[in-house]
Formats: C-alpha cells, structure tokens, sequence
C-alpha cells in the first residue's frame, strides 16, 4: 500500500486578518529541532510591516471602540478556538521546540489558560486600574485607562506559543493593536495561532503576525510614526534592544524593554498596563 | 452673547416666551462661581479706593423695610441719604430712600427732589396678592411721590413655568409706574439656579424692567456675587441687542466696603464703565452706608474711626 | 467715569535673596568645582537678581553620590517616619507662602496673583497628598511589595518652577527614593529656597539634593549611570533626546512633554463660563503652560459671536507688573522665549492668518508679549500644530461632533482638551473618543494633586499626581 502524501500547508504572514505572503516574495527555511526541514515561511519586509501597521490602525479603531465585555468574549473565544486545536498546537511545539510531549502539552495548556486569565480582565482594567480623584473643589474626576494604540511586539524567541500568547493577549485585552513578530527560529506554533485567530472574531488588523527577521524589521516599526509603543519582550540582541529604544524616541513610543521571564509564573498587570494611558476627565458639579 | 436664539427683533414680546427662555445658554454654576471669585481678588487701593467709595455712596438706595418703621426712622434716613456725613460736605449723597408706600409721603416731604424715592410695592416681598391689588399698592406709590418702584415677580409662577403670567405682571405694573422707575426683583433666592436667573432678567427686560434687581432682602440668600454676575452678563447681552441700557440692582446681605468694591470690579470687567452711575447700578442696603462713611474717614484721615464718629438712623 | 485701578504691588520685602547661590548637595550649599555661574534675571525689569553656580560633571557626580549614600537609609526608612518629612515641609511651605510667591513672581515673571492662589498652595497641597502615601503604598495596587528605586534625576521647565519641583520630589520621597533636582536655569531661585525648606524640615541630607545649571548640567544628570530613575518636564525635544540617551540603560522613565490642546466650545456652551475658559486655558501664566488650550476649536454656529464676546473679555486682561496683585498677565519668562514667541506669531502672519492684539501698552523694560488672537487659521498652518507657550491662540472653526473629534486629535501631541457644551452625553462620548491625558469638561486648567497628569504619544509618558502617579516611582514584584 502506498502511504499517502501530507497536504502541506503554506505558511503565510498574517495581515488585516488576511493571509498573505511577503510583498517582497522572500521566504525561510523553517527547521525542526533537528535541523530536518519544516516550512518555508514568508519573510516579512518592510513594506510587510508597513501594512501590517496600516492593518492595525484600523484594527485598533474597530477593537478599541467594542466594549470590554464584547473584547472579553472574543478572546475567551480564541482559547475556546485553541482549544479544539489543542492537538495542532502540542504537535507544533514539539517540532518547534523539541521538547516530548508532555511538556508540549504542558505549555500548550498554560498557554489556553493565559489567554482565559487575560480574557476576562477585559471589563474589570477600568475598575482595578481606574480611580474617581476626591480633587479639593467643586469637580468630579475621574481617571481611567484606554489603549496607547499600536504595538509593534517582537514575541520570545524561545517560548514559542506560551510566551507568545503572553505577548499578545495583554496588548489585545486593553483595546490595542499589535502587530508581532513571531519567534524568528520558531514560528511553526505562531502560524496556528493566526488561524485560530482568523476564526475567533478577532477584528481584521487587531493582531498582526508577521514572520521573519527581528533585526531587518523591528528598525522600521520603532521608527514607524504610526506606532506608538513597543514591546521588545522578544529581543534578544542586547545591541538591537538598544537600538530600537533609542529610535522609539522619535515620536515618544512607550517601550516595554527585553526582560527574561519566566513564562510558567503567573504574570500581573504589569504588561497590560504598559500599553494603557490614564485618561483623567474633570467636570464641575453645580446645579 | 446670550441671544442667539432669540427672535431677530426684541421689542415686542417674543413669540413663545418659554422656547425664548429655554433658548437662553446655560450657565455652569462652578465656572461662575470662580469668576466671581477671581474678580474679588482684585486689590483697590488709595485713589482708586477713593472712588470707589464715592461711587458705591452714591449708588446706596438707603432701604428701611421693617414692619416696625415709623415716619420718625423714615424722616431720619431721609436726613442721612441727602447728607450721609453731617461732618463733612464732600461725601456724596445717596441714590435713593427705599421704603413700603405708606411711608412714600414722609420721605418724600423729607427729601424734596434731592434724591429719589423708591418703594417696594406688588404685595412686597412675597408677591401674593391679585394683580389689582398689586397693581393698586403701584399707583398708591406712585401717587405718593415714589419715582421708583421696586416690584416683586411672581415666583410661583416664574418656577412653575408661567412665564406669560410673569411676563403680564411685569407690563401692568409698568404701565402702572406710568413715568416712575420699574426696578423688577427676581428674588433669585428663590430661583435657585443661575439658569433661573438668566432667564428671569431676560424676562424682566422682554417686559420693560428699567432695572432687574437680585432680592427682597427677606430671603437668604440676598445679593451674591454670583447672581450679580449672571444678571450683568444679561444686562451686557441685552445692550448688545437691542441698545437698550438696564440697570442693576444688588440688594440685601451687602454690609461692607470691601463687598461694595468688589461688586462695582464686578460692574467693571463685565459690562464696563458705562454702568458705573447710579442710573445704572445701585446697591440696596442699609448698614453698608455706615461703613462706606467709616472707610471714607478713614482714608481722609490716615487713621481708623469707629463707630461713634457715624450716625446711627 | 472710568474706574482705574491703582498700583497695587505686593511687597517684595518679604523675600532675601543673595547675590550668589551654591549647589545644594548632601544636605549643605556648596561652590560648584567648575567654577561657572551664571546670572538669574527678573522678566518683568531685566534687573540680575543673582548669581547661580552651575554645575558640572564633578557637581553632578556629588551630588548624585550623596543621593545615593542617602538612599541607604531613607529608602529603608519606615514610611510612616518618611511621611512625617513630608507633612513638615508641606507646612513649612504653608508657612512660608507669601514669601515663596513673590520669589517665584520676581524669578519666573508670572503674576503674584497665580504664584499665591495656584502655584504655591498646590505646592503645598501636594506634599500632604504624597505625604500620607509614605506608609500605605503596598495599597496602591500598583504590584506587590512595591520598592523604591533608587535615585531619580529630575529635570524641571521654567513655566511652574516650584510646583514642577513638588511634582518631582513629593511623589519620589514618598515611595522612598532620593533625588537630585535640576531647576531651569532661568527660575533657580524658588528651588534654591525649597532647600531651605529642607533644611528647616531637617530632612536628612542628600536626600534632596539641587544642582542649578542649564541643558548641559541636565544632560549630566540624566546620563550619570548612578541615577535608576530619570523623570522630565520640558520641551518634547529635549524629551526625546532624553529619550535616546536613557536607551539600554535600564534606567526607569518619565516623560511630561508639551502640548497643543484643542478647547472645544460646542454651540449649546455655557457661553460666558467657555469663553472664561478659553481665556484661562491659553492667558494663564503668559500661555506658559504644557496644557494650554492653545487651539480654539468653535462650532461654526457661534463661531462669530464667541469670537466677539472672546475680544471683548480679552480688552479687560490687565498686563503688567507681576507683583502688582491686579495683574493678569505678567512677564514672558526670558528674551528667548520672547524671541520664540514673535517668530511663530510672525509665521502666522505670513501664513495668512489674521492677528488681533488686546490694546494694552507693554512696559518699556522685560519681556512682554500681548495676548494675541490668530483667526482664519487652519490645520494646515503651523500655529495650528506646533507649540507656541506663549499668549497666542489659534482659532479653528468644526461643524460637527466628529469634525472637532478629528482636528482636536490631529496632532502628534496629546496632553489635554477642553470640551464645553451642556450636554451629558456629548460630553462623555467626546471625552471617550480625546486622545489625550487629561480632559477638562466644562472647565479648563484645574489641576489638583489626587488628579494624576500626564499625556498621550508625544505628549509623553507617565503620570504625575494621583495614584497613577506612585507608579513611576516605584518597582513591583510582579510587574
């Protein structure tokens, strides 16, 4: 008997909730742990990220103007979606990280489980991370978070769903837009991702995953004028860091500088709240 | 400017009275509020204090408007608003004696012509009475010598959106005054709001107040700075639409020299010098003039004085 | 009649200022080793007031030292022994108000007016606010175990100087961190007797430490690899290279850059109380003031009239004499400023818009500008976009709620934004859809310590006041 010949997928650059391959035609070798072939992913460009950011500013409108409940729901629906694609995702990460499968299934798990903790913050950021100000005169004040607007996030290199998820989803749950740069070596797990994305009514352009080289493409979105944060989680070239920070000055980007973290801890507020402003509304009160 | 929706020509009564008024902007009580504080900042000193105490002087409608006044207390305001200090001949005399009609005849044997008289009438100072009998306590004054008369609108009304009632009462009573005076009195402590109070001087002026007038002096509050603001910003809009100059009458509460001054600042920086006589702003009160006549002293002679050195009505 | 108001100066006897100043490092006033100084000048008469030391890199270097021997212990002090500093210098300032006031009016040019009823008592108002945060921080919910970070150098504008400083070190002291100061080098003065205050309070030394210079001195400081925590108030280019040199250094920042705020009078505005406001919103302080309301947008519908009642309100400011308490509008802070000022009202000119100046004379000496109004103009010109911090408004004119929406965020700054209208609902769905750190509704330029501030894009980053404020002052475990 003949064995059957797999249905390959393409992996493609995930852009305005489209799948497209790199404007510049270009694409990587993706290997496994070992060094046996896997894909070849598109390679993102700078035009690539030039869209993608176009595609998250508009995202970032759409998401930002839902209410948090509605932004709650949907990303209860993308763990509902990685869920069912439980499988899919164990399998990727083995390939993509090595590790046997009860550590892929471990981290797999984690990774669900982060995006339903960060779900449901949705609707409560504006009430932990919210106060009404007792200012000394005839006011009512009030101070509350919205989103900074579009992040452009380079994901861990080496975590390549759980770290990526833990990314993705604090920037998402306040109302911003990303667009991410996916584990350079590792993106196997990231194009899954985007699928799940695609069918969790997640706004088109709310979460943008571009495929490739951090080092070629993170320079154009830290100078990029219509980004206005990064998160350099992912950069592990102390001299990139640097470098990218210093750009992001040009137009006052709030930057979210490479730490090393531990992915399994439980995380805090910390990543929501570097991509929400504090917005502070005085009115008098008078008859 | 306040008048935006208001009908192009406002010598007749606007066509709804209630879409006129309502039409009016709001006024945010806060933000007047901190006008009226940061104009009472403002510091007056030597000359300009001068003036300003002459001036507020010969603003002063004198007021005695107890149930328990006589023609002796009368007679003797009267002798202190034309010569408010017998030791000095170069303090001006007041605008006005201010009393209930029965006693107009007193005062005006007092006075003579040298200031004018003014009477509280219309069932002063609650208003509740028929618009005969109003109308009746009007002409009674006027026969007796007042060429003021200081009416009391119908509150009742006013607040239960009868502006046409209001508005009716007003025009009478007018035509009632014949060539006296009509100061209209919104009692804007029973108003409550400072939108009340723009629409009410509104009213006030639609229906022929010569000047809109802030109390009765029996409801606290009386004048604030505040409502006075908001009546002179009325007063400044109306100018502006019509060319028509109306006066304005802070009474009540008003006890010292230094409120005096801040009110005429007030005057001042909202609709300009133009209503810095007394045919435009007065003050109705009665201890105030004590005072006036006190820092006056004072200023003259580089010393405090006290109460001994003025006289007691 | 006409009713003219005498000359009513406050008295500037109350104030002792020497003829030179040191450092103030490690508790005690110092020379500066570089031997430079340079000369502090009264706005309103260009008469030196005094000699300040400037410091350089050795100066710095002290002072960041003792900021950082302090540190030991005060960051390890119990914060209830912290607070009680704190409430001490709030005190001293309540106490010494009159004189700081006119200090501030003879150094900065604004007028005693606003130096004695905003400026100084906010001061005051700020050290009590962060003063009983010292021992209640593990409440503010800003993380677990929250820690101080170490030593903050701050550098402070010229607009605010003594409340920029309580801005700075109130919140810093609070959350346990030490502190070397750099005041603008045109208004040391009020800092350099806030050390007094310091040393009244006996706070411990090299806890406050001042380092008085110009951009090079700031450079210093926040670059000194002994400093954990930069926080700026100032230009957004300075902001950005401030920006650029903290890059890989891991030290914390905060930024509060300028502005170019829109003031938005909706047709159904309490009419009288928004023009009062816009009036406040770009006249207070000389228009020296990152949150300005700058840009007046007016619905079309009033646009005339609002623009009639707006000069008629402006023909009553009174210019002149800071110390004079009747005065409305003091002393542009220094020539170049002043030089700034002409150069964009002229680019307003020459792009077309129109220009109306209050009648009012300028005194013969110190630097004066008129409150200046700009009509016709359009997003497009550059009194539209660019930051003035000056007397001069910008008239725009929307049609619509969505309109002014667009041209208010149509910047790259956003700090602030007025919106005046009677209607609750527009109000909200307005003040949802402002980019920008603080809105005022009906009102304009208030500001109180429990208010955190701060703005969106290049505006800056953090918050100053409030809760939000501790956070940029302290570390948390999880965050």
């Amino acid at each position: 008997m003949t064995e059957r010949i797999e249905v390959r997928k393409t992996w493609k650059l995930y852009v305005g909730g489209a799948f497209v391959r790199s404007e510049s035609g270009r694409t990587f070798e993706v290997n496994d742990a070992t060094g046996a072939f896997v894909a070849n992913a598109a390679k993102a460009s700078r035009k690539d990220a030039r869209d993608a950011v176009l595609a998250a500013r508009k995202g970032h409108l759409a998401w930002s103007a839902a209410t948090a409940y509605n932004r709650g729901q949907v990303l209860y629906r993308v763990a509902e979606m990685m869920e069912g694609r439980r499988a899919q995702f164990v399998a990727d990460v083995r390939v993509a990280e090595g590790v046997d499968a009860p550590s892929a299934e471990q981290q797999v798990d984690a990774a669900i489980d982060r995006m339903v903790w960060y779900a449901g913050w949705a609707d409560k950021l504006a009430q932990v991370l919210g106060t009404n100000n007792p200012v000394a005169g005839s006011y009512f004040n009030f101070t509350i978070p919205a989103p900074t607007g579009v992040v452009a996030a380079v994901a861990p290199q080496h975590s390549s769903l759980l770290g990526l998820v833990s990314v993705v989803a604090p920037i998402a749950v306040g109302g911003n837009a990303s667009v991410v740069i996916a584990s350079a070596p590792r993106p196997g797990p990231a194009i899954t991702l985007t699928e799940v994305l695609a069918t969790s009514d997640v706004p088109a352009g709310v979460v943008n995953l571009l495929t490739g080289d951090p080092v070629e493409v993170m320079p154009w979105l830290a100078a990029h004028a219509d980004v206005n944060a990064l998160d350099l989680t992912g950069v592990d070239d102390a001299d990139l860091a640097v470098a990218l920070e210093r750009d992001a000055a040009g137009t006052v980007k709030r930057v979210r500088r490479a730490a090393s973290t531990d992915w399994e801890a439980a995380p805090g507020l910390g990543r929501i709240r570097s991509f929400l402003e504090m917005k502070t509304v005085w009115h008098p009160m008078g008859v | 400017m306040n008048t935006r929706s208001a009908p192009s020509g406002l010598d007749a009564r606007p066509e709804s009275l209630s879409r006129f008024l309502h039409g009016l902007p709001g006024v945010d009580e806060v933000g007047v509020a901190g006008r009226a504080a940061g104009l009472a900042t403002r510091s007056i000193k030597q000359d300009s204090k001068r003036w300003a105490i002459d001036t507020a002087i010969s603003m002063v409608d004198l007021t005695t408007l107890e149930g328990a006044d006589t023609p002796g207390k009368v007679r003797a305001i009267c002798a202190k608003a034309m010569r408010p200090d017998p030791t000095d001949d170069s303090v001006p005399r007041v605008a006005a004696v201010c009393v209930y009609g029965d006693l107009v005849a007193v005062a005006r044997e007092t006075v003579g012509d040298a200031v004018h008289i003014a009477a509280v009438a219309t069932a002063f100072p609650s208003g509740r009475a028929s618009l005969e009998v109003k109308l009746h306590d009007t002409r009674d004054a006027v026969a007796a010598g007042a060429d003021e008369i200081d009416m009391v609108i119908d509150r009742g009304a006013f607040l239960a959106g009868d502006y046409d009632l209001v508005y009716d009462e007003i025009v009478a009573v007018k035509a009632a005054c014949g060539t006296a005076h009509l100061k209209v009195i919104l009692e804007t402590g029973e108003l409550r709001t400072l939108d009340n109070v723009r629409r009410a001087s509104w009213l006030a002026m639609l229906a022929g107040a010569d000047f809109i007038k802030t109390s009765t002096g029996k409801v606290s509050p009386a004048a604030t700075p505040e409502v006075t603001l908001v009546m002179l910003q009325a007063v400044r809009d109306f100018h502006v639409r019509t060319g028509r100059r109306i006066g304005v009458k802070a009474a009540g509460g008003i006890r010292t020299s230094k409120e005096a001054i801040r009110y005429l600042v007030l005057v001042n920086e909202t609709v300009g010098d133009a209503w810095l006589t007394p045919d435009l702003f007065r003050f109705g009160a009665s201890s105030l003039l004590n005072d006036l006549l006190l820092q006056r002293q004072r200023m003259a002679s580089g010393h405090y004085s006290g109460p001994d050195y003025v006289t007691i009505d | 009649m006409t009713f003219e108001y005498a000359p009513a100066p406050e008295s500037a006897s109350i104030v002792d200022i020497a003829s030179s100043y040191g450092l103030f490092i490690g508790g005690e006033f110092v020379d500066a080793t570089s031997g430079r100084s340079f000369k502090s000048v009264n706005p309103a008469t260009e008469e030196v007031l005094a000699d300040i030391s400037e410091a350089g890199a050795d100066d710095v270097d002290r002072a960041v030292r003792s900021a950082r021997t302090a540190f030991e212990s005060w960051g390890s002090l119990p914060g209830r022994e912290r607070a009680k500093y704190l409430f001490r210098i709030a005190r001293l300032v309540q106490e010494r108000a009159r004189e700081l006031a006119v200090l501030e009016t003879i150094d900065n040019g604004k007028p005693i007016r606003e130096s004695r009823d905003v400026d100084v008592p906010l001061v005051a108002a700020h050290f009590f606010y962060h003063a009983g945060w010292a021992d209640k921080l593990e409440y503010a919910g800003l993380g677990r175990d929250p820690r101080p970070l170490g030593v903050a150098a701050q550098v402070i504008p010229w607009n605010f100087p003594l409340l920029m400083l309580a801005w700075k070190v109130a919140p810093a002291l609070a959350c346990g961190n030490t502190v070397v100061l750099k005041p603008a080098e045109t208004t040391s003065l009020s800092a350099l007797a806030f050390a007094d205050i310091c040393r009244q309070a006996e706070l411990p030394a090299g806890v406050v430490n001042i380092v008085t210079g110009a951009g090079d001195t700031g450079r210093l400081l926040v670059e000194h690899p002994g400093v954990d925590k930069v926080a700026f108030t100032g230009s957004t280019e300075v902001g950005k290279a401030i920006q650029r040199a903290v890059a890989g250094t891991g030290k914390r920042l905060t930024l509060e850059l300028g502005g170019k705020a829109a003031n938005i009078v909706f047709d159904d505005a309490p009419i009288d109380e928004a023009i009062e406001g816009v009036v406040n919103g770009i006249f207070f302080n000389q228009g020296h003031v990152c949150c300005a309301g700058s840009r007046l947008l007016l619905q079309e519908s009033i646009a005339d009239e609002a623009l009639a009642s707006l000069k008629r309100r402006l023909s009553t400011l009174r210019l002149g004499d800071p110390l004079d308490k009747n005065t409305d509008i003091g002393a542009i802070n220094s020539l170049e400023q002043l030089e700034r000022i002409r150069h964009l009202a002229g680019v307003g000119d020459d792009e077309g818009a129109e220009r109306w100046t209050a009648d009012c004379q300028l005194p013969a000496k110190g630097y004066w500008f008129a409150p200046t109004v700009f009509t016709g103009v359009t997003q497009a010109h550059r009194i539209a976009r660019e930051e003035i911090f000056g007397p001069v408004l910008s008239v725009l004119t929307f049609r619509t709620p969505d309109e002014a929406v667009e041209k208010a965020n149509n910047t790259p700054y956003g700090l602030s934004a007025g919106i005046w209208t009677e209607k609750g609902s527009r109000i909200l769905w307005m003040a949802d859809r402002m980019r920008a750190g603080v809105v005022w509704a009906n009102t304009f330029n208030r500001f109180d310590p429990t208010s955190p501030f701060g703005g969106f894009k290049e505006s800056g980053f953090g918050r100053e006041g409030g809760l939000h404020g501790l956070a940029a002052y302290l570390e948390a475990s999880d965050d």
